[in-house]
């Protein structure tokens, strides 16, 4: 089998930082290899160098059997490399064909875009994926699903030998993700070359042929996907052995915490539970059961319009984020990049935003001395890695945002913890310290709701788990009593019963 | 290394330099003592208007409304004066008027979800109209009462040796400095122009820092007002037509991103700096004050292409 495209002792360091050492990589025509590694490994600075976005600064690239220096993404782009980033890049306000035929519309002597041309082509690739969406729908009402597919859809249009997917199946259902691995397999009948970034290990062994390892920057494993097991891939990543996947930690819980009582809002519809101190409450359900919409609504984010909270035995009235914080109310969301943290400025500002009131005195007077010492404290204590404390938060990997996101609730001294998908997009070894966090703050009294589609993850690390599906309650299990097939027949409950009705 | 850091972060400062070295070069009575307090005193208006509009632009807004709260403010004063009110609360009620225009702005902004720019630029044209109401287009004389001498004063008068318009434009600088940099409304401020969504879902209360953005905006326009009223001993009521351009711009130059959340006083003060440095050169080189404009807008464009090449190459 050639190679259709092949680094050679690649280097690259960012301000004296070195983030890739003598990488050597090689993806062959006809085949998947997966790229493994944590977060800040260097993935996405690899990638980057492939399609022309960074400057290596050693080393050789060799595509298609010529030596090749991309010197922006157009480039690679032209060459036949497409990528797929993380982060959805798609207009919002245009349509779904204006997406897919973005910078290379089809126009006719005049110059005049043949919209029908756009409107055929964009239905014949989206048909590939088995998509029924309007290319003239607007992105904006797409869900993150179908979102993801255009991304696909304008990948394949620009006819790309070598594909670059980075976290593609993030934001899919089960349905979704099969449907992407059918297209994976028809593109490696066609002998396109690709690359699939995934941090769900049990893809890489279902899809890929290859596998390629980076730990800090070095590749330090390539090859076939039949001559490694899951351990052995694990420790090639972290470095050292994970005795136990899912710490739990079997606290008792203290006294009733929160009490939802009949709670409605927007998603959500007459939902109620107690948590108590001292207990992770895990929340179940598909894409759009409502379970982001129920964590907003206890934080005051999504106005309720009937029921009744109860923090600590006092009623309260949620109608702001404010409100939620003033309330001891903490809560992490799952989309970081709009939600979470503010990409632009520092690693500081970002963390003592919610919690700043403590170190205000007179008129808001900061003392910044206290301010600096405790987030250095919250640095170490979660090892985040960072240049400083002024570093932009945009520079800092996946599983280090997430660290600042939950430290920057954490600040604001919470009494319950909302976190919704705290482990997306995030690497094993940073995942598994996510979870001894979540265990320390429950040993400290801290009452966790916990909201995931990772379904091991749930079962592994939650007191109890509560099964929500189209915005309902459906199902209550205790730890022992929960396994994935009764939590599975649950998620579907809702959906039977509304498509009765 | 170093060099070259300090270089980046303080192109506008390095602008100021070169411009005054050139200018001192081309023309050496602008080296005096007397010419820089000219330029200081003639600077501080401007200073003063843009430091408030550097609170509006940090939450990703613009004040276009600044010149006709200052002409407003200062026919009010100017009446007040003329007809013996207490210099204090004259000066007073015209702060809190300012402050209380400002301040509908940002109402209109947040309960409304108006575009800071529609909303001032409705204000903007609603209070000049105001004004020409209010003065039926004649200027307002501060009168002769006894109160009319001490008011001079503050746009006219000297505190050893220094005139007292650029005494009271360094003091809000340094109260600006202070309240962006060290206090939790600061932080809000460029926490709203970063990331609008994370600010409201970290608890900040975004509605009432808009309106105060803007309070302090339209209540340092009105300082402004003051000045200059004083200093003529009379309101105009054609006072601060276009004075918001210049404000905007002494902002831009200093580095303040138009998008929010990135920016600094002190890039304001001096962008203002830069105004009235070429504003003096041009004059004391006898440039034509129709020529003088074209030269000013060139200037302002090389600098904010230069600093952008500065940023993306960082």
């Amino acid at each position: 089998m050639t190679a259709l495209l092949e680094l050679k002792g690649v280097d690259k360091a960012f301000s004296n930082v070195r983030v890739l050492q003598k990488v050597d990589f090689v993806i062959k025509a006809g085949r998947v290899v997966a790229l493994a590694g944590e977060n800040g490994a260097g993935k996405s600075t690899l990638m980057k160098i492939i399609t022309g976005i960074y400057r290596r600064d050693a080393g050789t690239m060799r595509y298609r059997g010529s030596d090749v220096q991309f010197t922006s993404a157009r480039q690679s782009m032209d060459a036949g490399i497409a990528m797929i980033h993380q982060e959805l890049n798609l207009l919002q306000q245009l349509t779904v064909g204006e997406n897919i035929f973005l910078g290379r519309e089809p126009t006719d002597r005049m110059g005049r875009i043949q919209w029908p041309v756009i409107k055929e082509r964009s239905r014949y690739w989206l048909g590939q994926l088995k998509q029924d969406i309007s290319p003239l729908e607007l992105i904006a009402n797409l869900s993150i699903a179908q979102q993801q597919m255009v991304e696909i859809a304008r990948a394949l249009s620009m006819n790309a030998e070598l594909i670059i997917m980075d976290e593609p199946t993030d934001a899919l259902t089960d349905v979704e993700t099969k449907i992407l691995f059918d297209v994976i397999g028809h593109l490696r009948e066609q002998g396109k070359g690709m690359v699939f970034i995934s941090h769900r290990l049990g893809e890489i062994f279902r899809m890929c042929d290859d596998v390629a390892i980076l730990r800090d920057g070095a590749m330090v494993h390539q090859g076939p996907v039949s001559e490694i097991d899951e351990d052995e891939l694990i420790r090639h990543m972290v470095g050292r052995e994970l005795s136990q996947q899912y710490p739990y930690d079997g606290v008792k819980p203290g006294p009733v915490r929160l009490k939802v009582d009949g709670v409605s809002a927007h998603g959500v519809s007459n939902v109620s539970f107690t948590a108590h101190a001292g207990e992770v409450v895990g929340f179940a359900g598909l894409v759009g059961a409502g379970r982001t919409e129920l964590g907003k609504a206890i934080f005051g984010a999504n106005p309720t319009t009937a029921g009744t909270i109860e923090v600590d035995g006092a009623a309260t009235r949620l109608r702001t984020p404010r409100d939620g914080v003033g309330a001891g109310i903490g809560y992490v969301t799952e989309d970081r990049k709009h939600e979470g943290l503010i990409q632009a400025h520092g690693l500081r500002s970002n963390m003592s935003l919610i919690g700043l009131f403590r170190f205000s005195g007179l008129l808001g007077a900061l003392d910044k001395k206290a301010e600096k010492e405790t987030i250095t404290g919250y640095i170490d204590a979660f090892s985040i890695k960072t240049h400083g404390i002024d570093a932009m938060v945009s520079q800092l990997s996946g599983g280090n945002q997430q660290k600042v996101s939950i430290a920057k609730s954490l600040l604001a001294e919470p009494r319950i913890l909302i976190l919704d998908e705290p482990t997306r997009g995030v690497d094993v070894g940073a995942k598994r310290e996510i979870y001894n966090l979540i265990n320390e703050l429950k040993s400290q009294g801290l009452c966790i709701l916990l909201m995931s589609s990772d379904m091991p993850e749930l079962l592994g690390i939650s007191d109890r788990i509560l099964v929500l599906s189209n915005g309902r309650l459906t199902g209550s299990f205790s730890r022992d009593e929960a396994d994935q097939e009764s939590i599975m027949r649950c998620t579907v409950a809702g959906l039977k019963e509304a498509t009765v009705q | 290394m170093k060099i070259k850091e300090f270089a980046l972060e303080n192109i506008p400062l390095i602008g100021l330099v070169i411009l005054m070295i050139l200018v001192s070069l081309a023309s050496p009575s602008f080296l005096s003592v007397d010419n820089f307090l000219n330029i200081l005193r003639q600077t501080s208006i401007n200073a003063i208007i843009a430091m408030g509009m550097t609170f509006v632009i940090l939450t990703a807004g613009i004040d276009l409304s600044v010149g006709s709260i200052l002409a407003f403010a200062g026919a009010v004063c100017a009446s007040m004066i003329g007809a013996d009110t207490p210099l204090l609360v004259a000066l007073f009620t015209t702060l809190a008027i300012g402050a209380a225009l400002g301040a509908a702005s940002g109402s209109i902004v947040s309960f409304f979800g108006v575009q800071p720019f529609i909303a001032t630029l409705v204000g903007m044209t609603m209070i000049r109209g105001a004004v020409l109401v209010y003065t039926d287009g004649r200027p307002i004389s501060t009168g002769d009462f006894e109160v009319a001498n001490a008011f001079y004063e503050l746009g006219g008068g000297y505190v050893a040796g220094i005139p007292i318009p650029v005494i009271i434009a360094g003091v809000v600088f340094l109260v600006c400095w202070y309240v962006l940099n060290h206090t939790r409304m600061g932080r809000h401020v460029y926490a709203i122009g970063g990331n609008e969504q994370v600010a409201k879902l970290a608890g900040v209360n975004v509605s009432a820092v808009k309106i105060t953005v803007f309070a302090i905006s339209g209540a340092l326009a009105a300082l402004a007002g003051i000045i200059l009223t004083a200093r003529l001993e009379s309101a105009q009521p054609t006072a601060g037509l276009a004075y918001e351009l210049d404000a905007i711009a002494a902002v831009v130059l200093g580095g303040t991103s138009l998008m929010g959340g990135r920016g600094r006083i002190t890039g304001t003060l001096i962008g203002a700096l830069i105004i009235g440095v070429l504003n003096n050169a041009l004059n004391i080189m006898d440039v034509s004050s129709y020529f003088q404009m074209i030269a000013k807008g060139g200037v302002i464009l090389l600098a904010v292409v230069l600093d952008r090449r500065g940023k993306t190459t960082e």
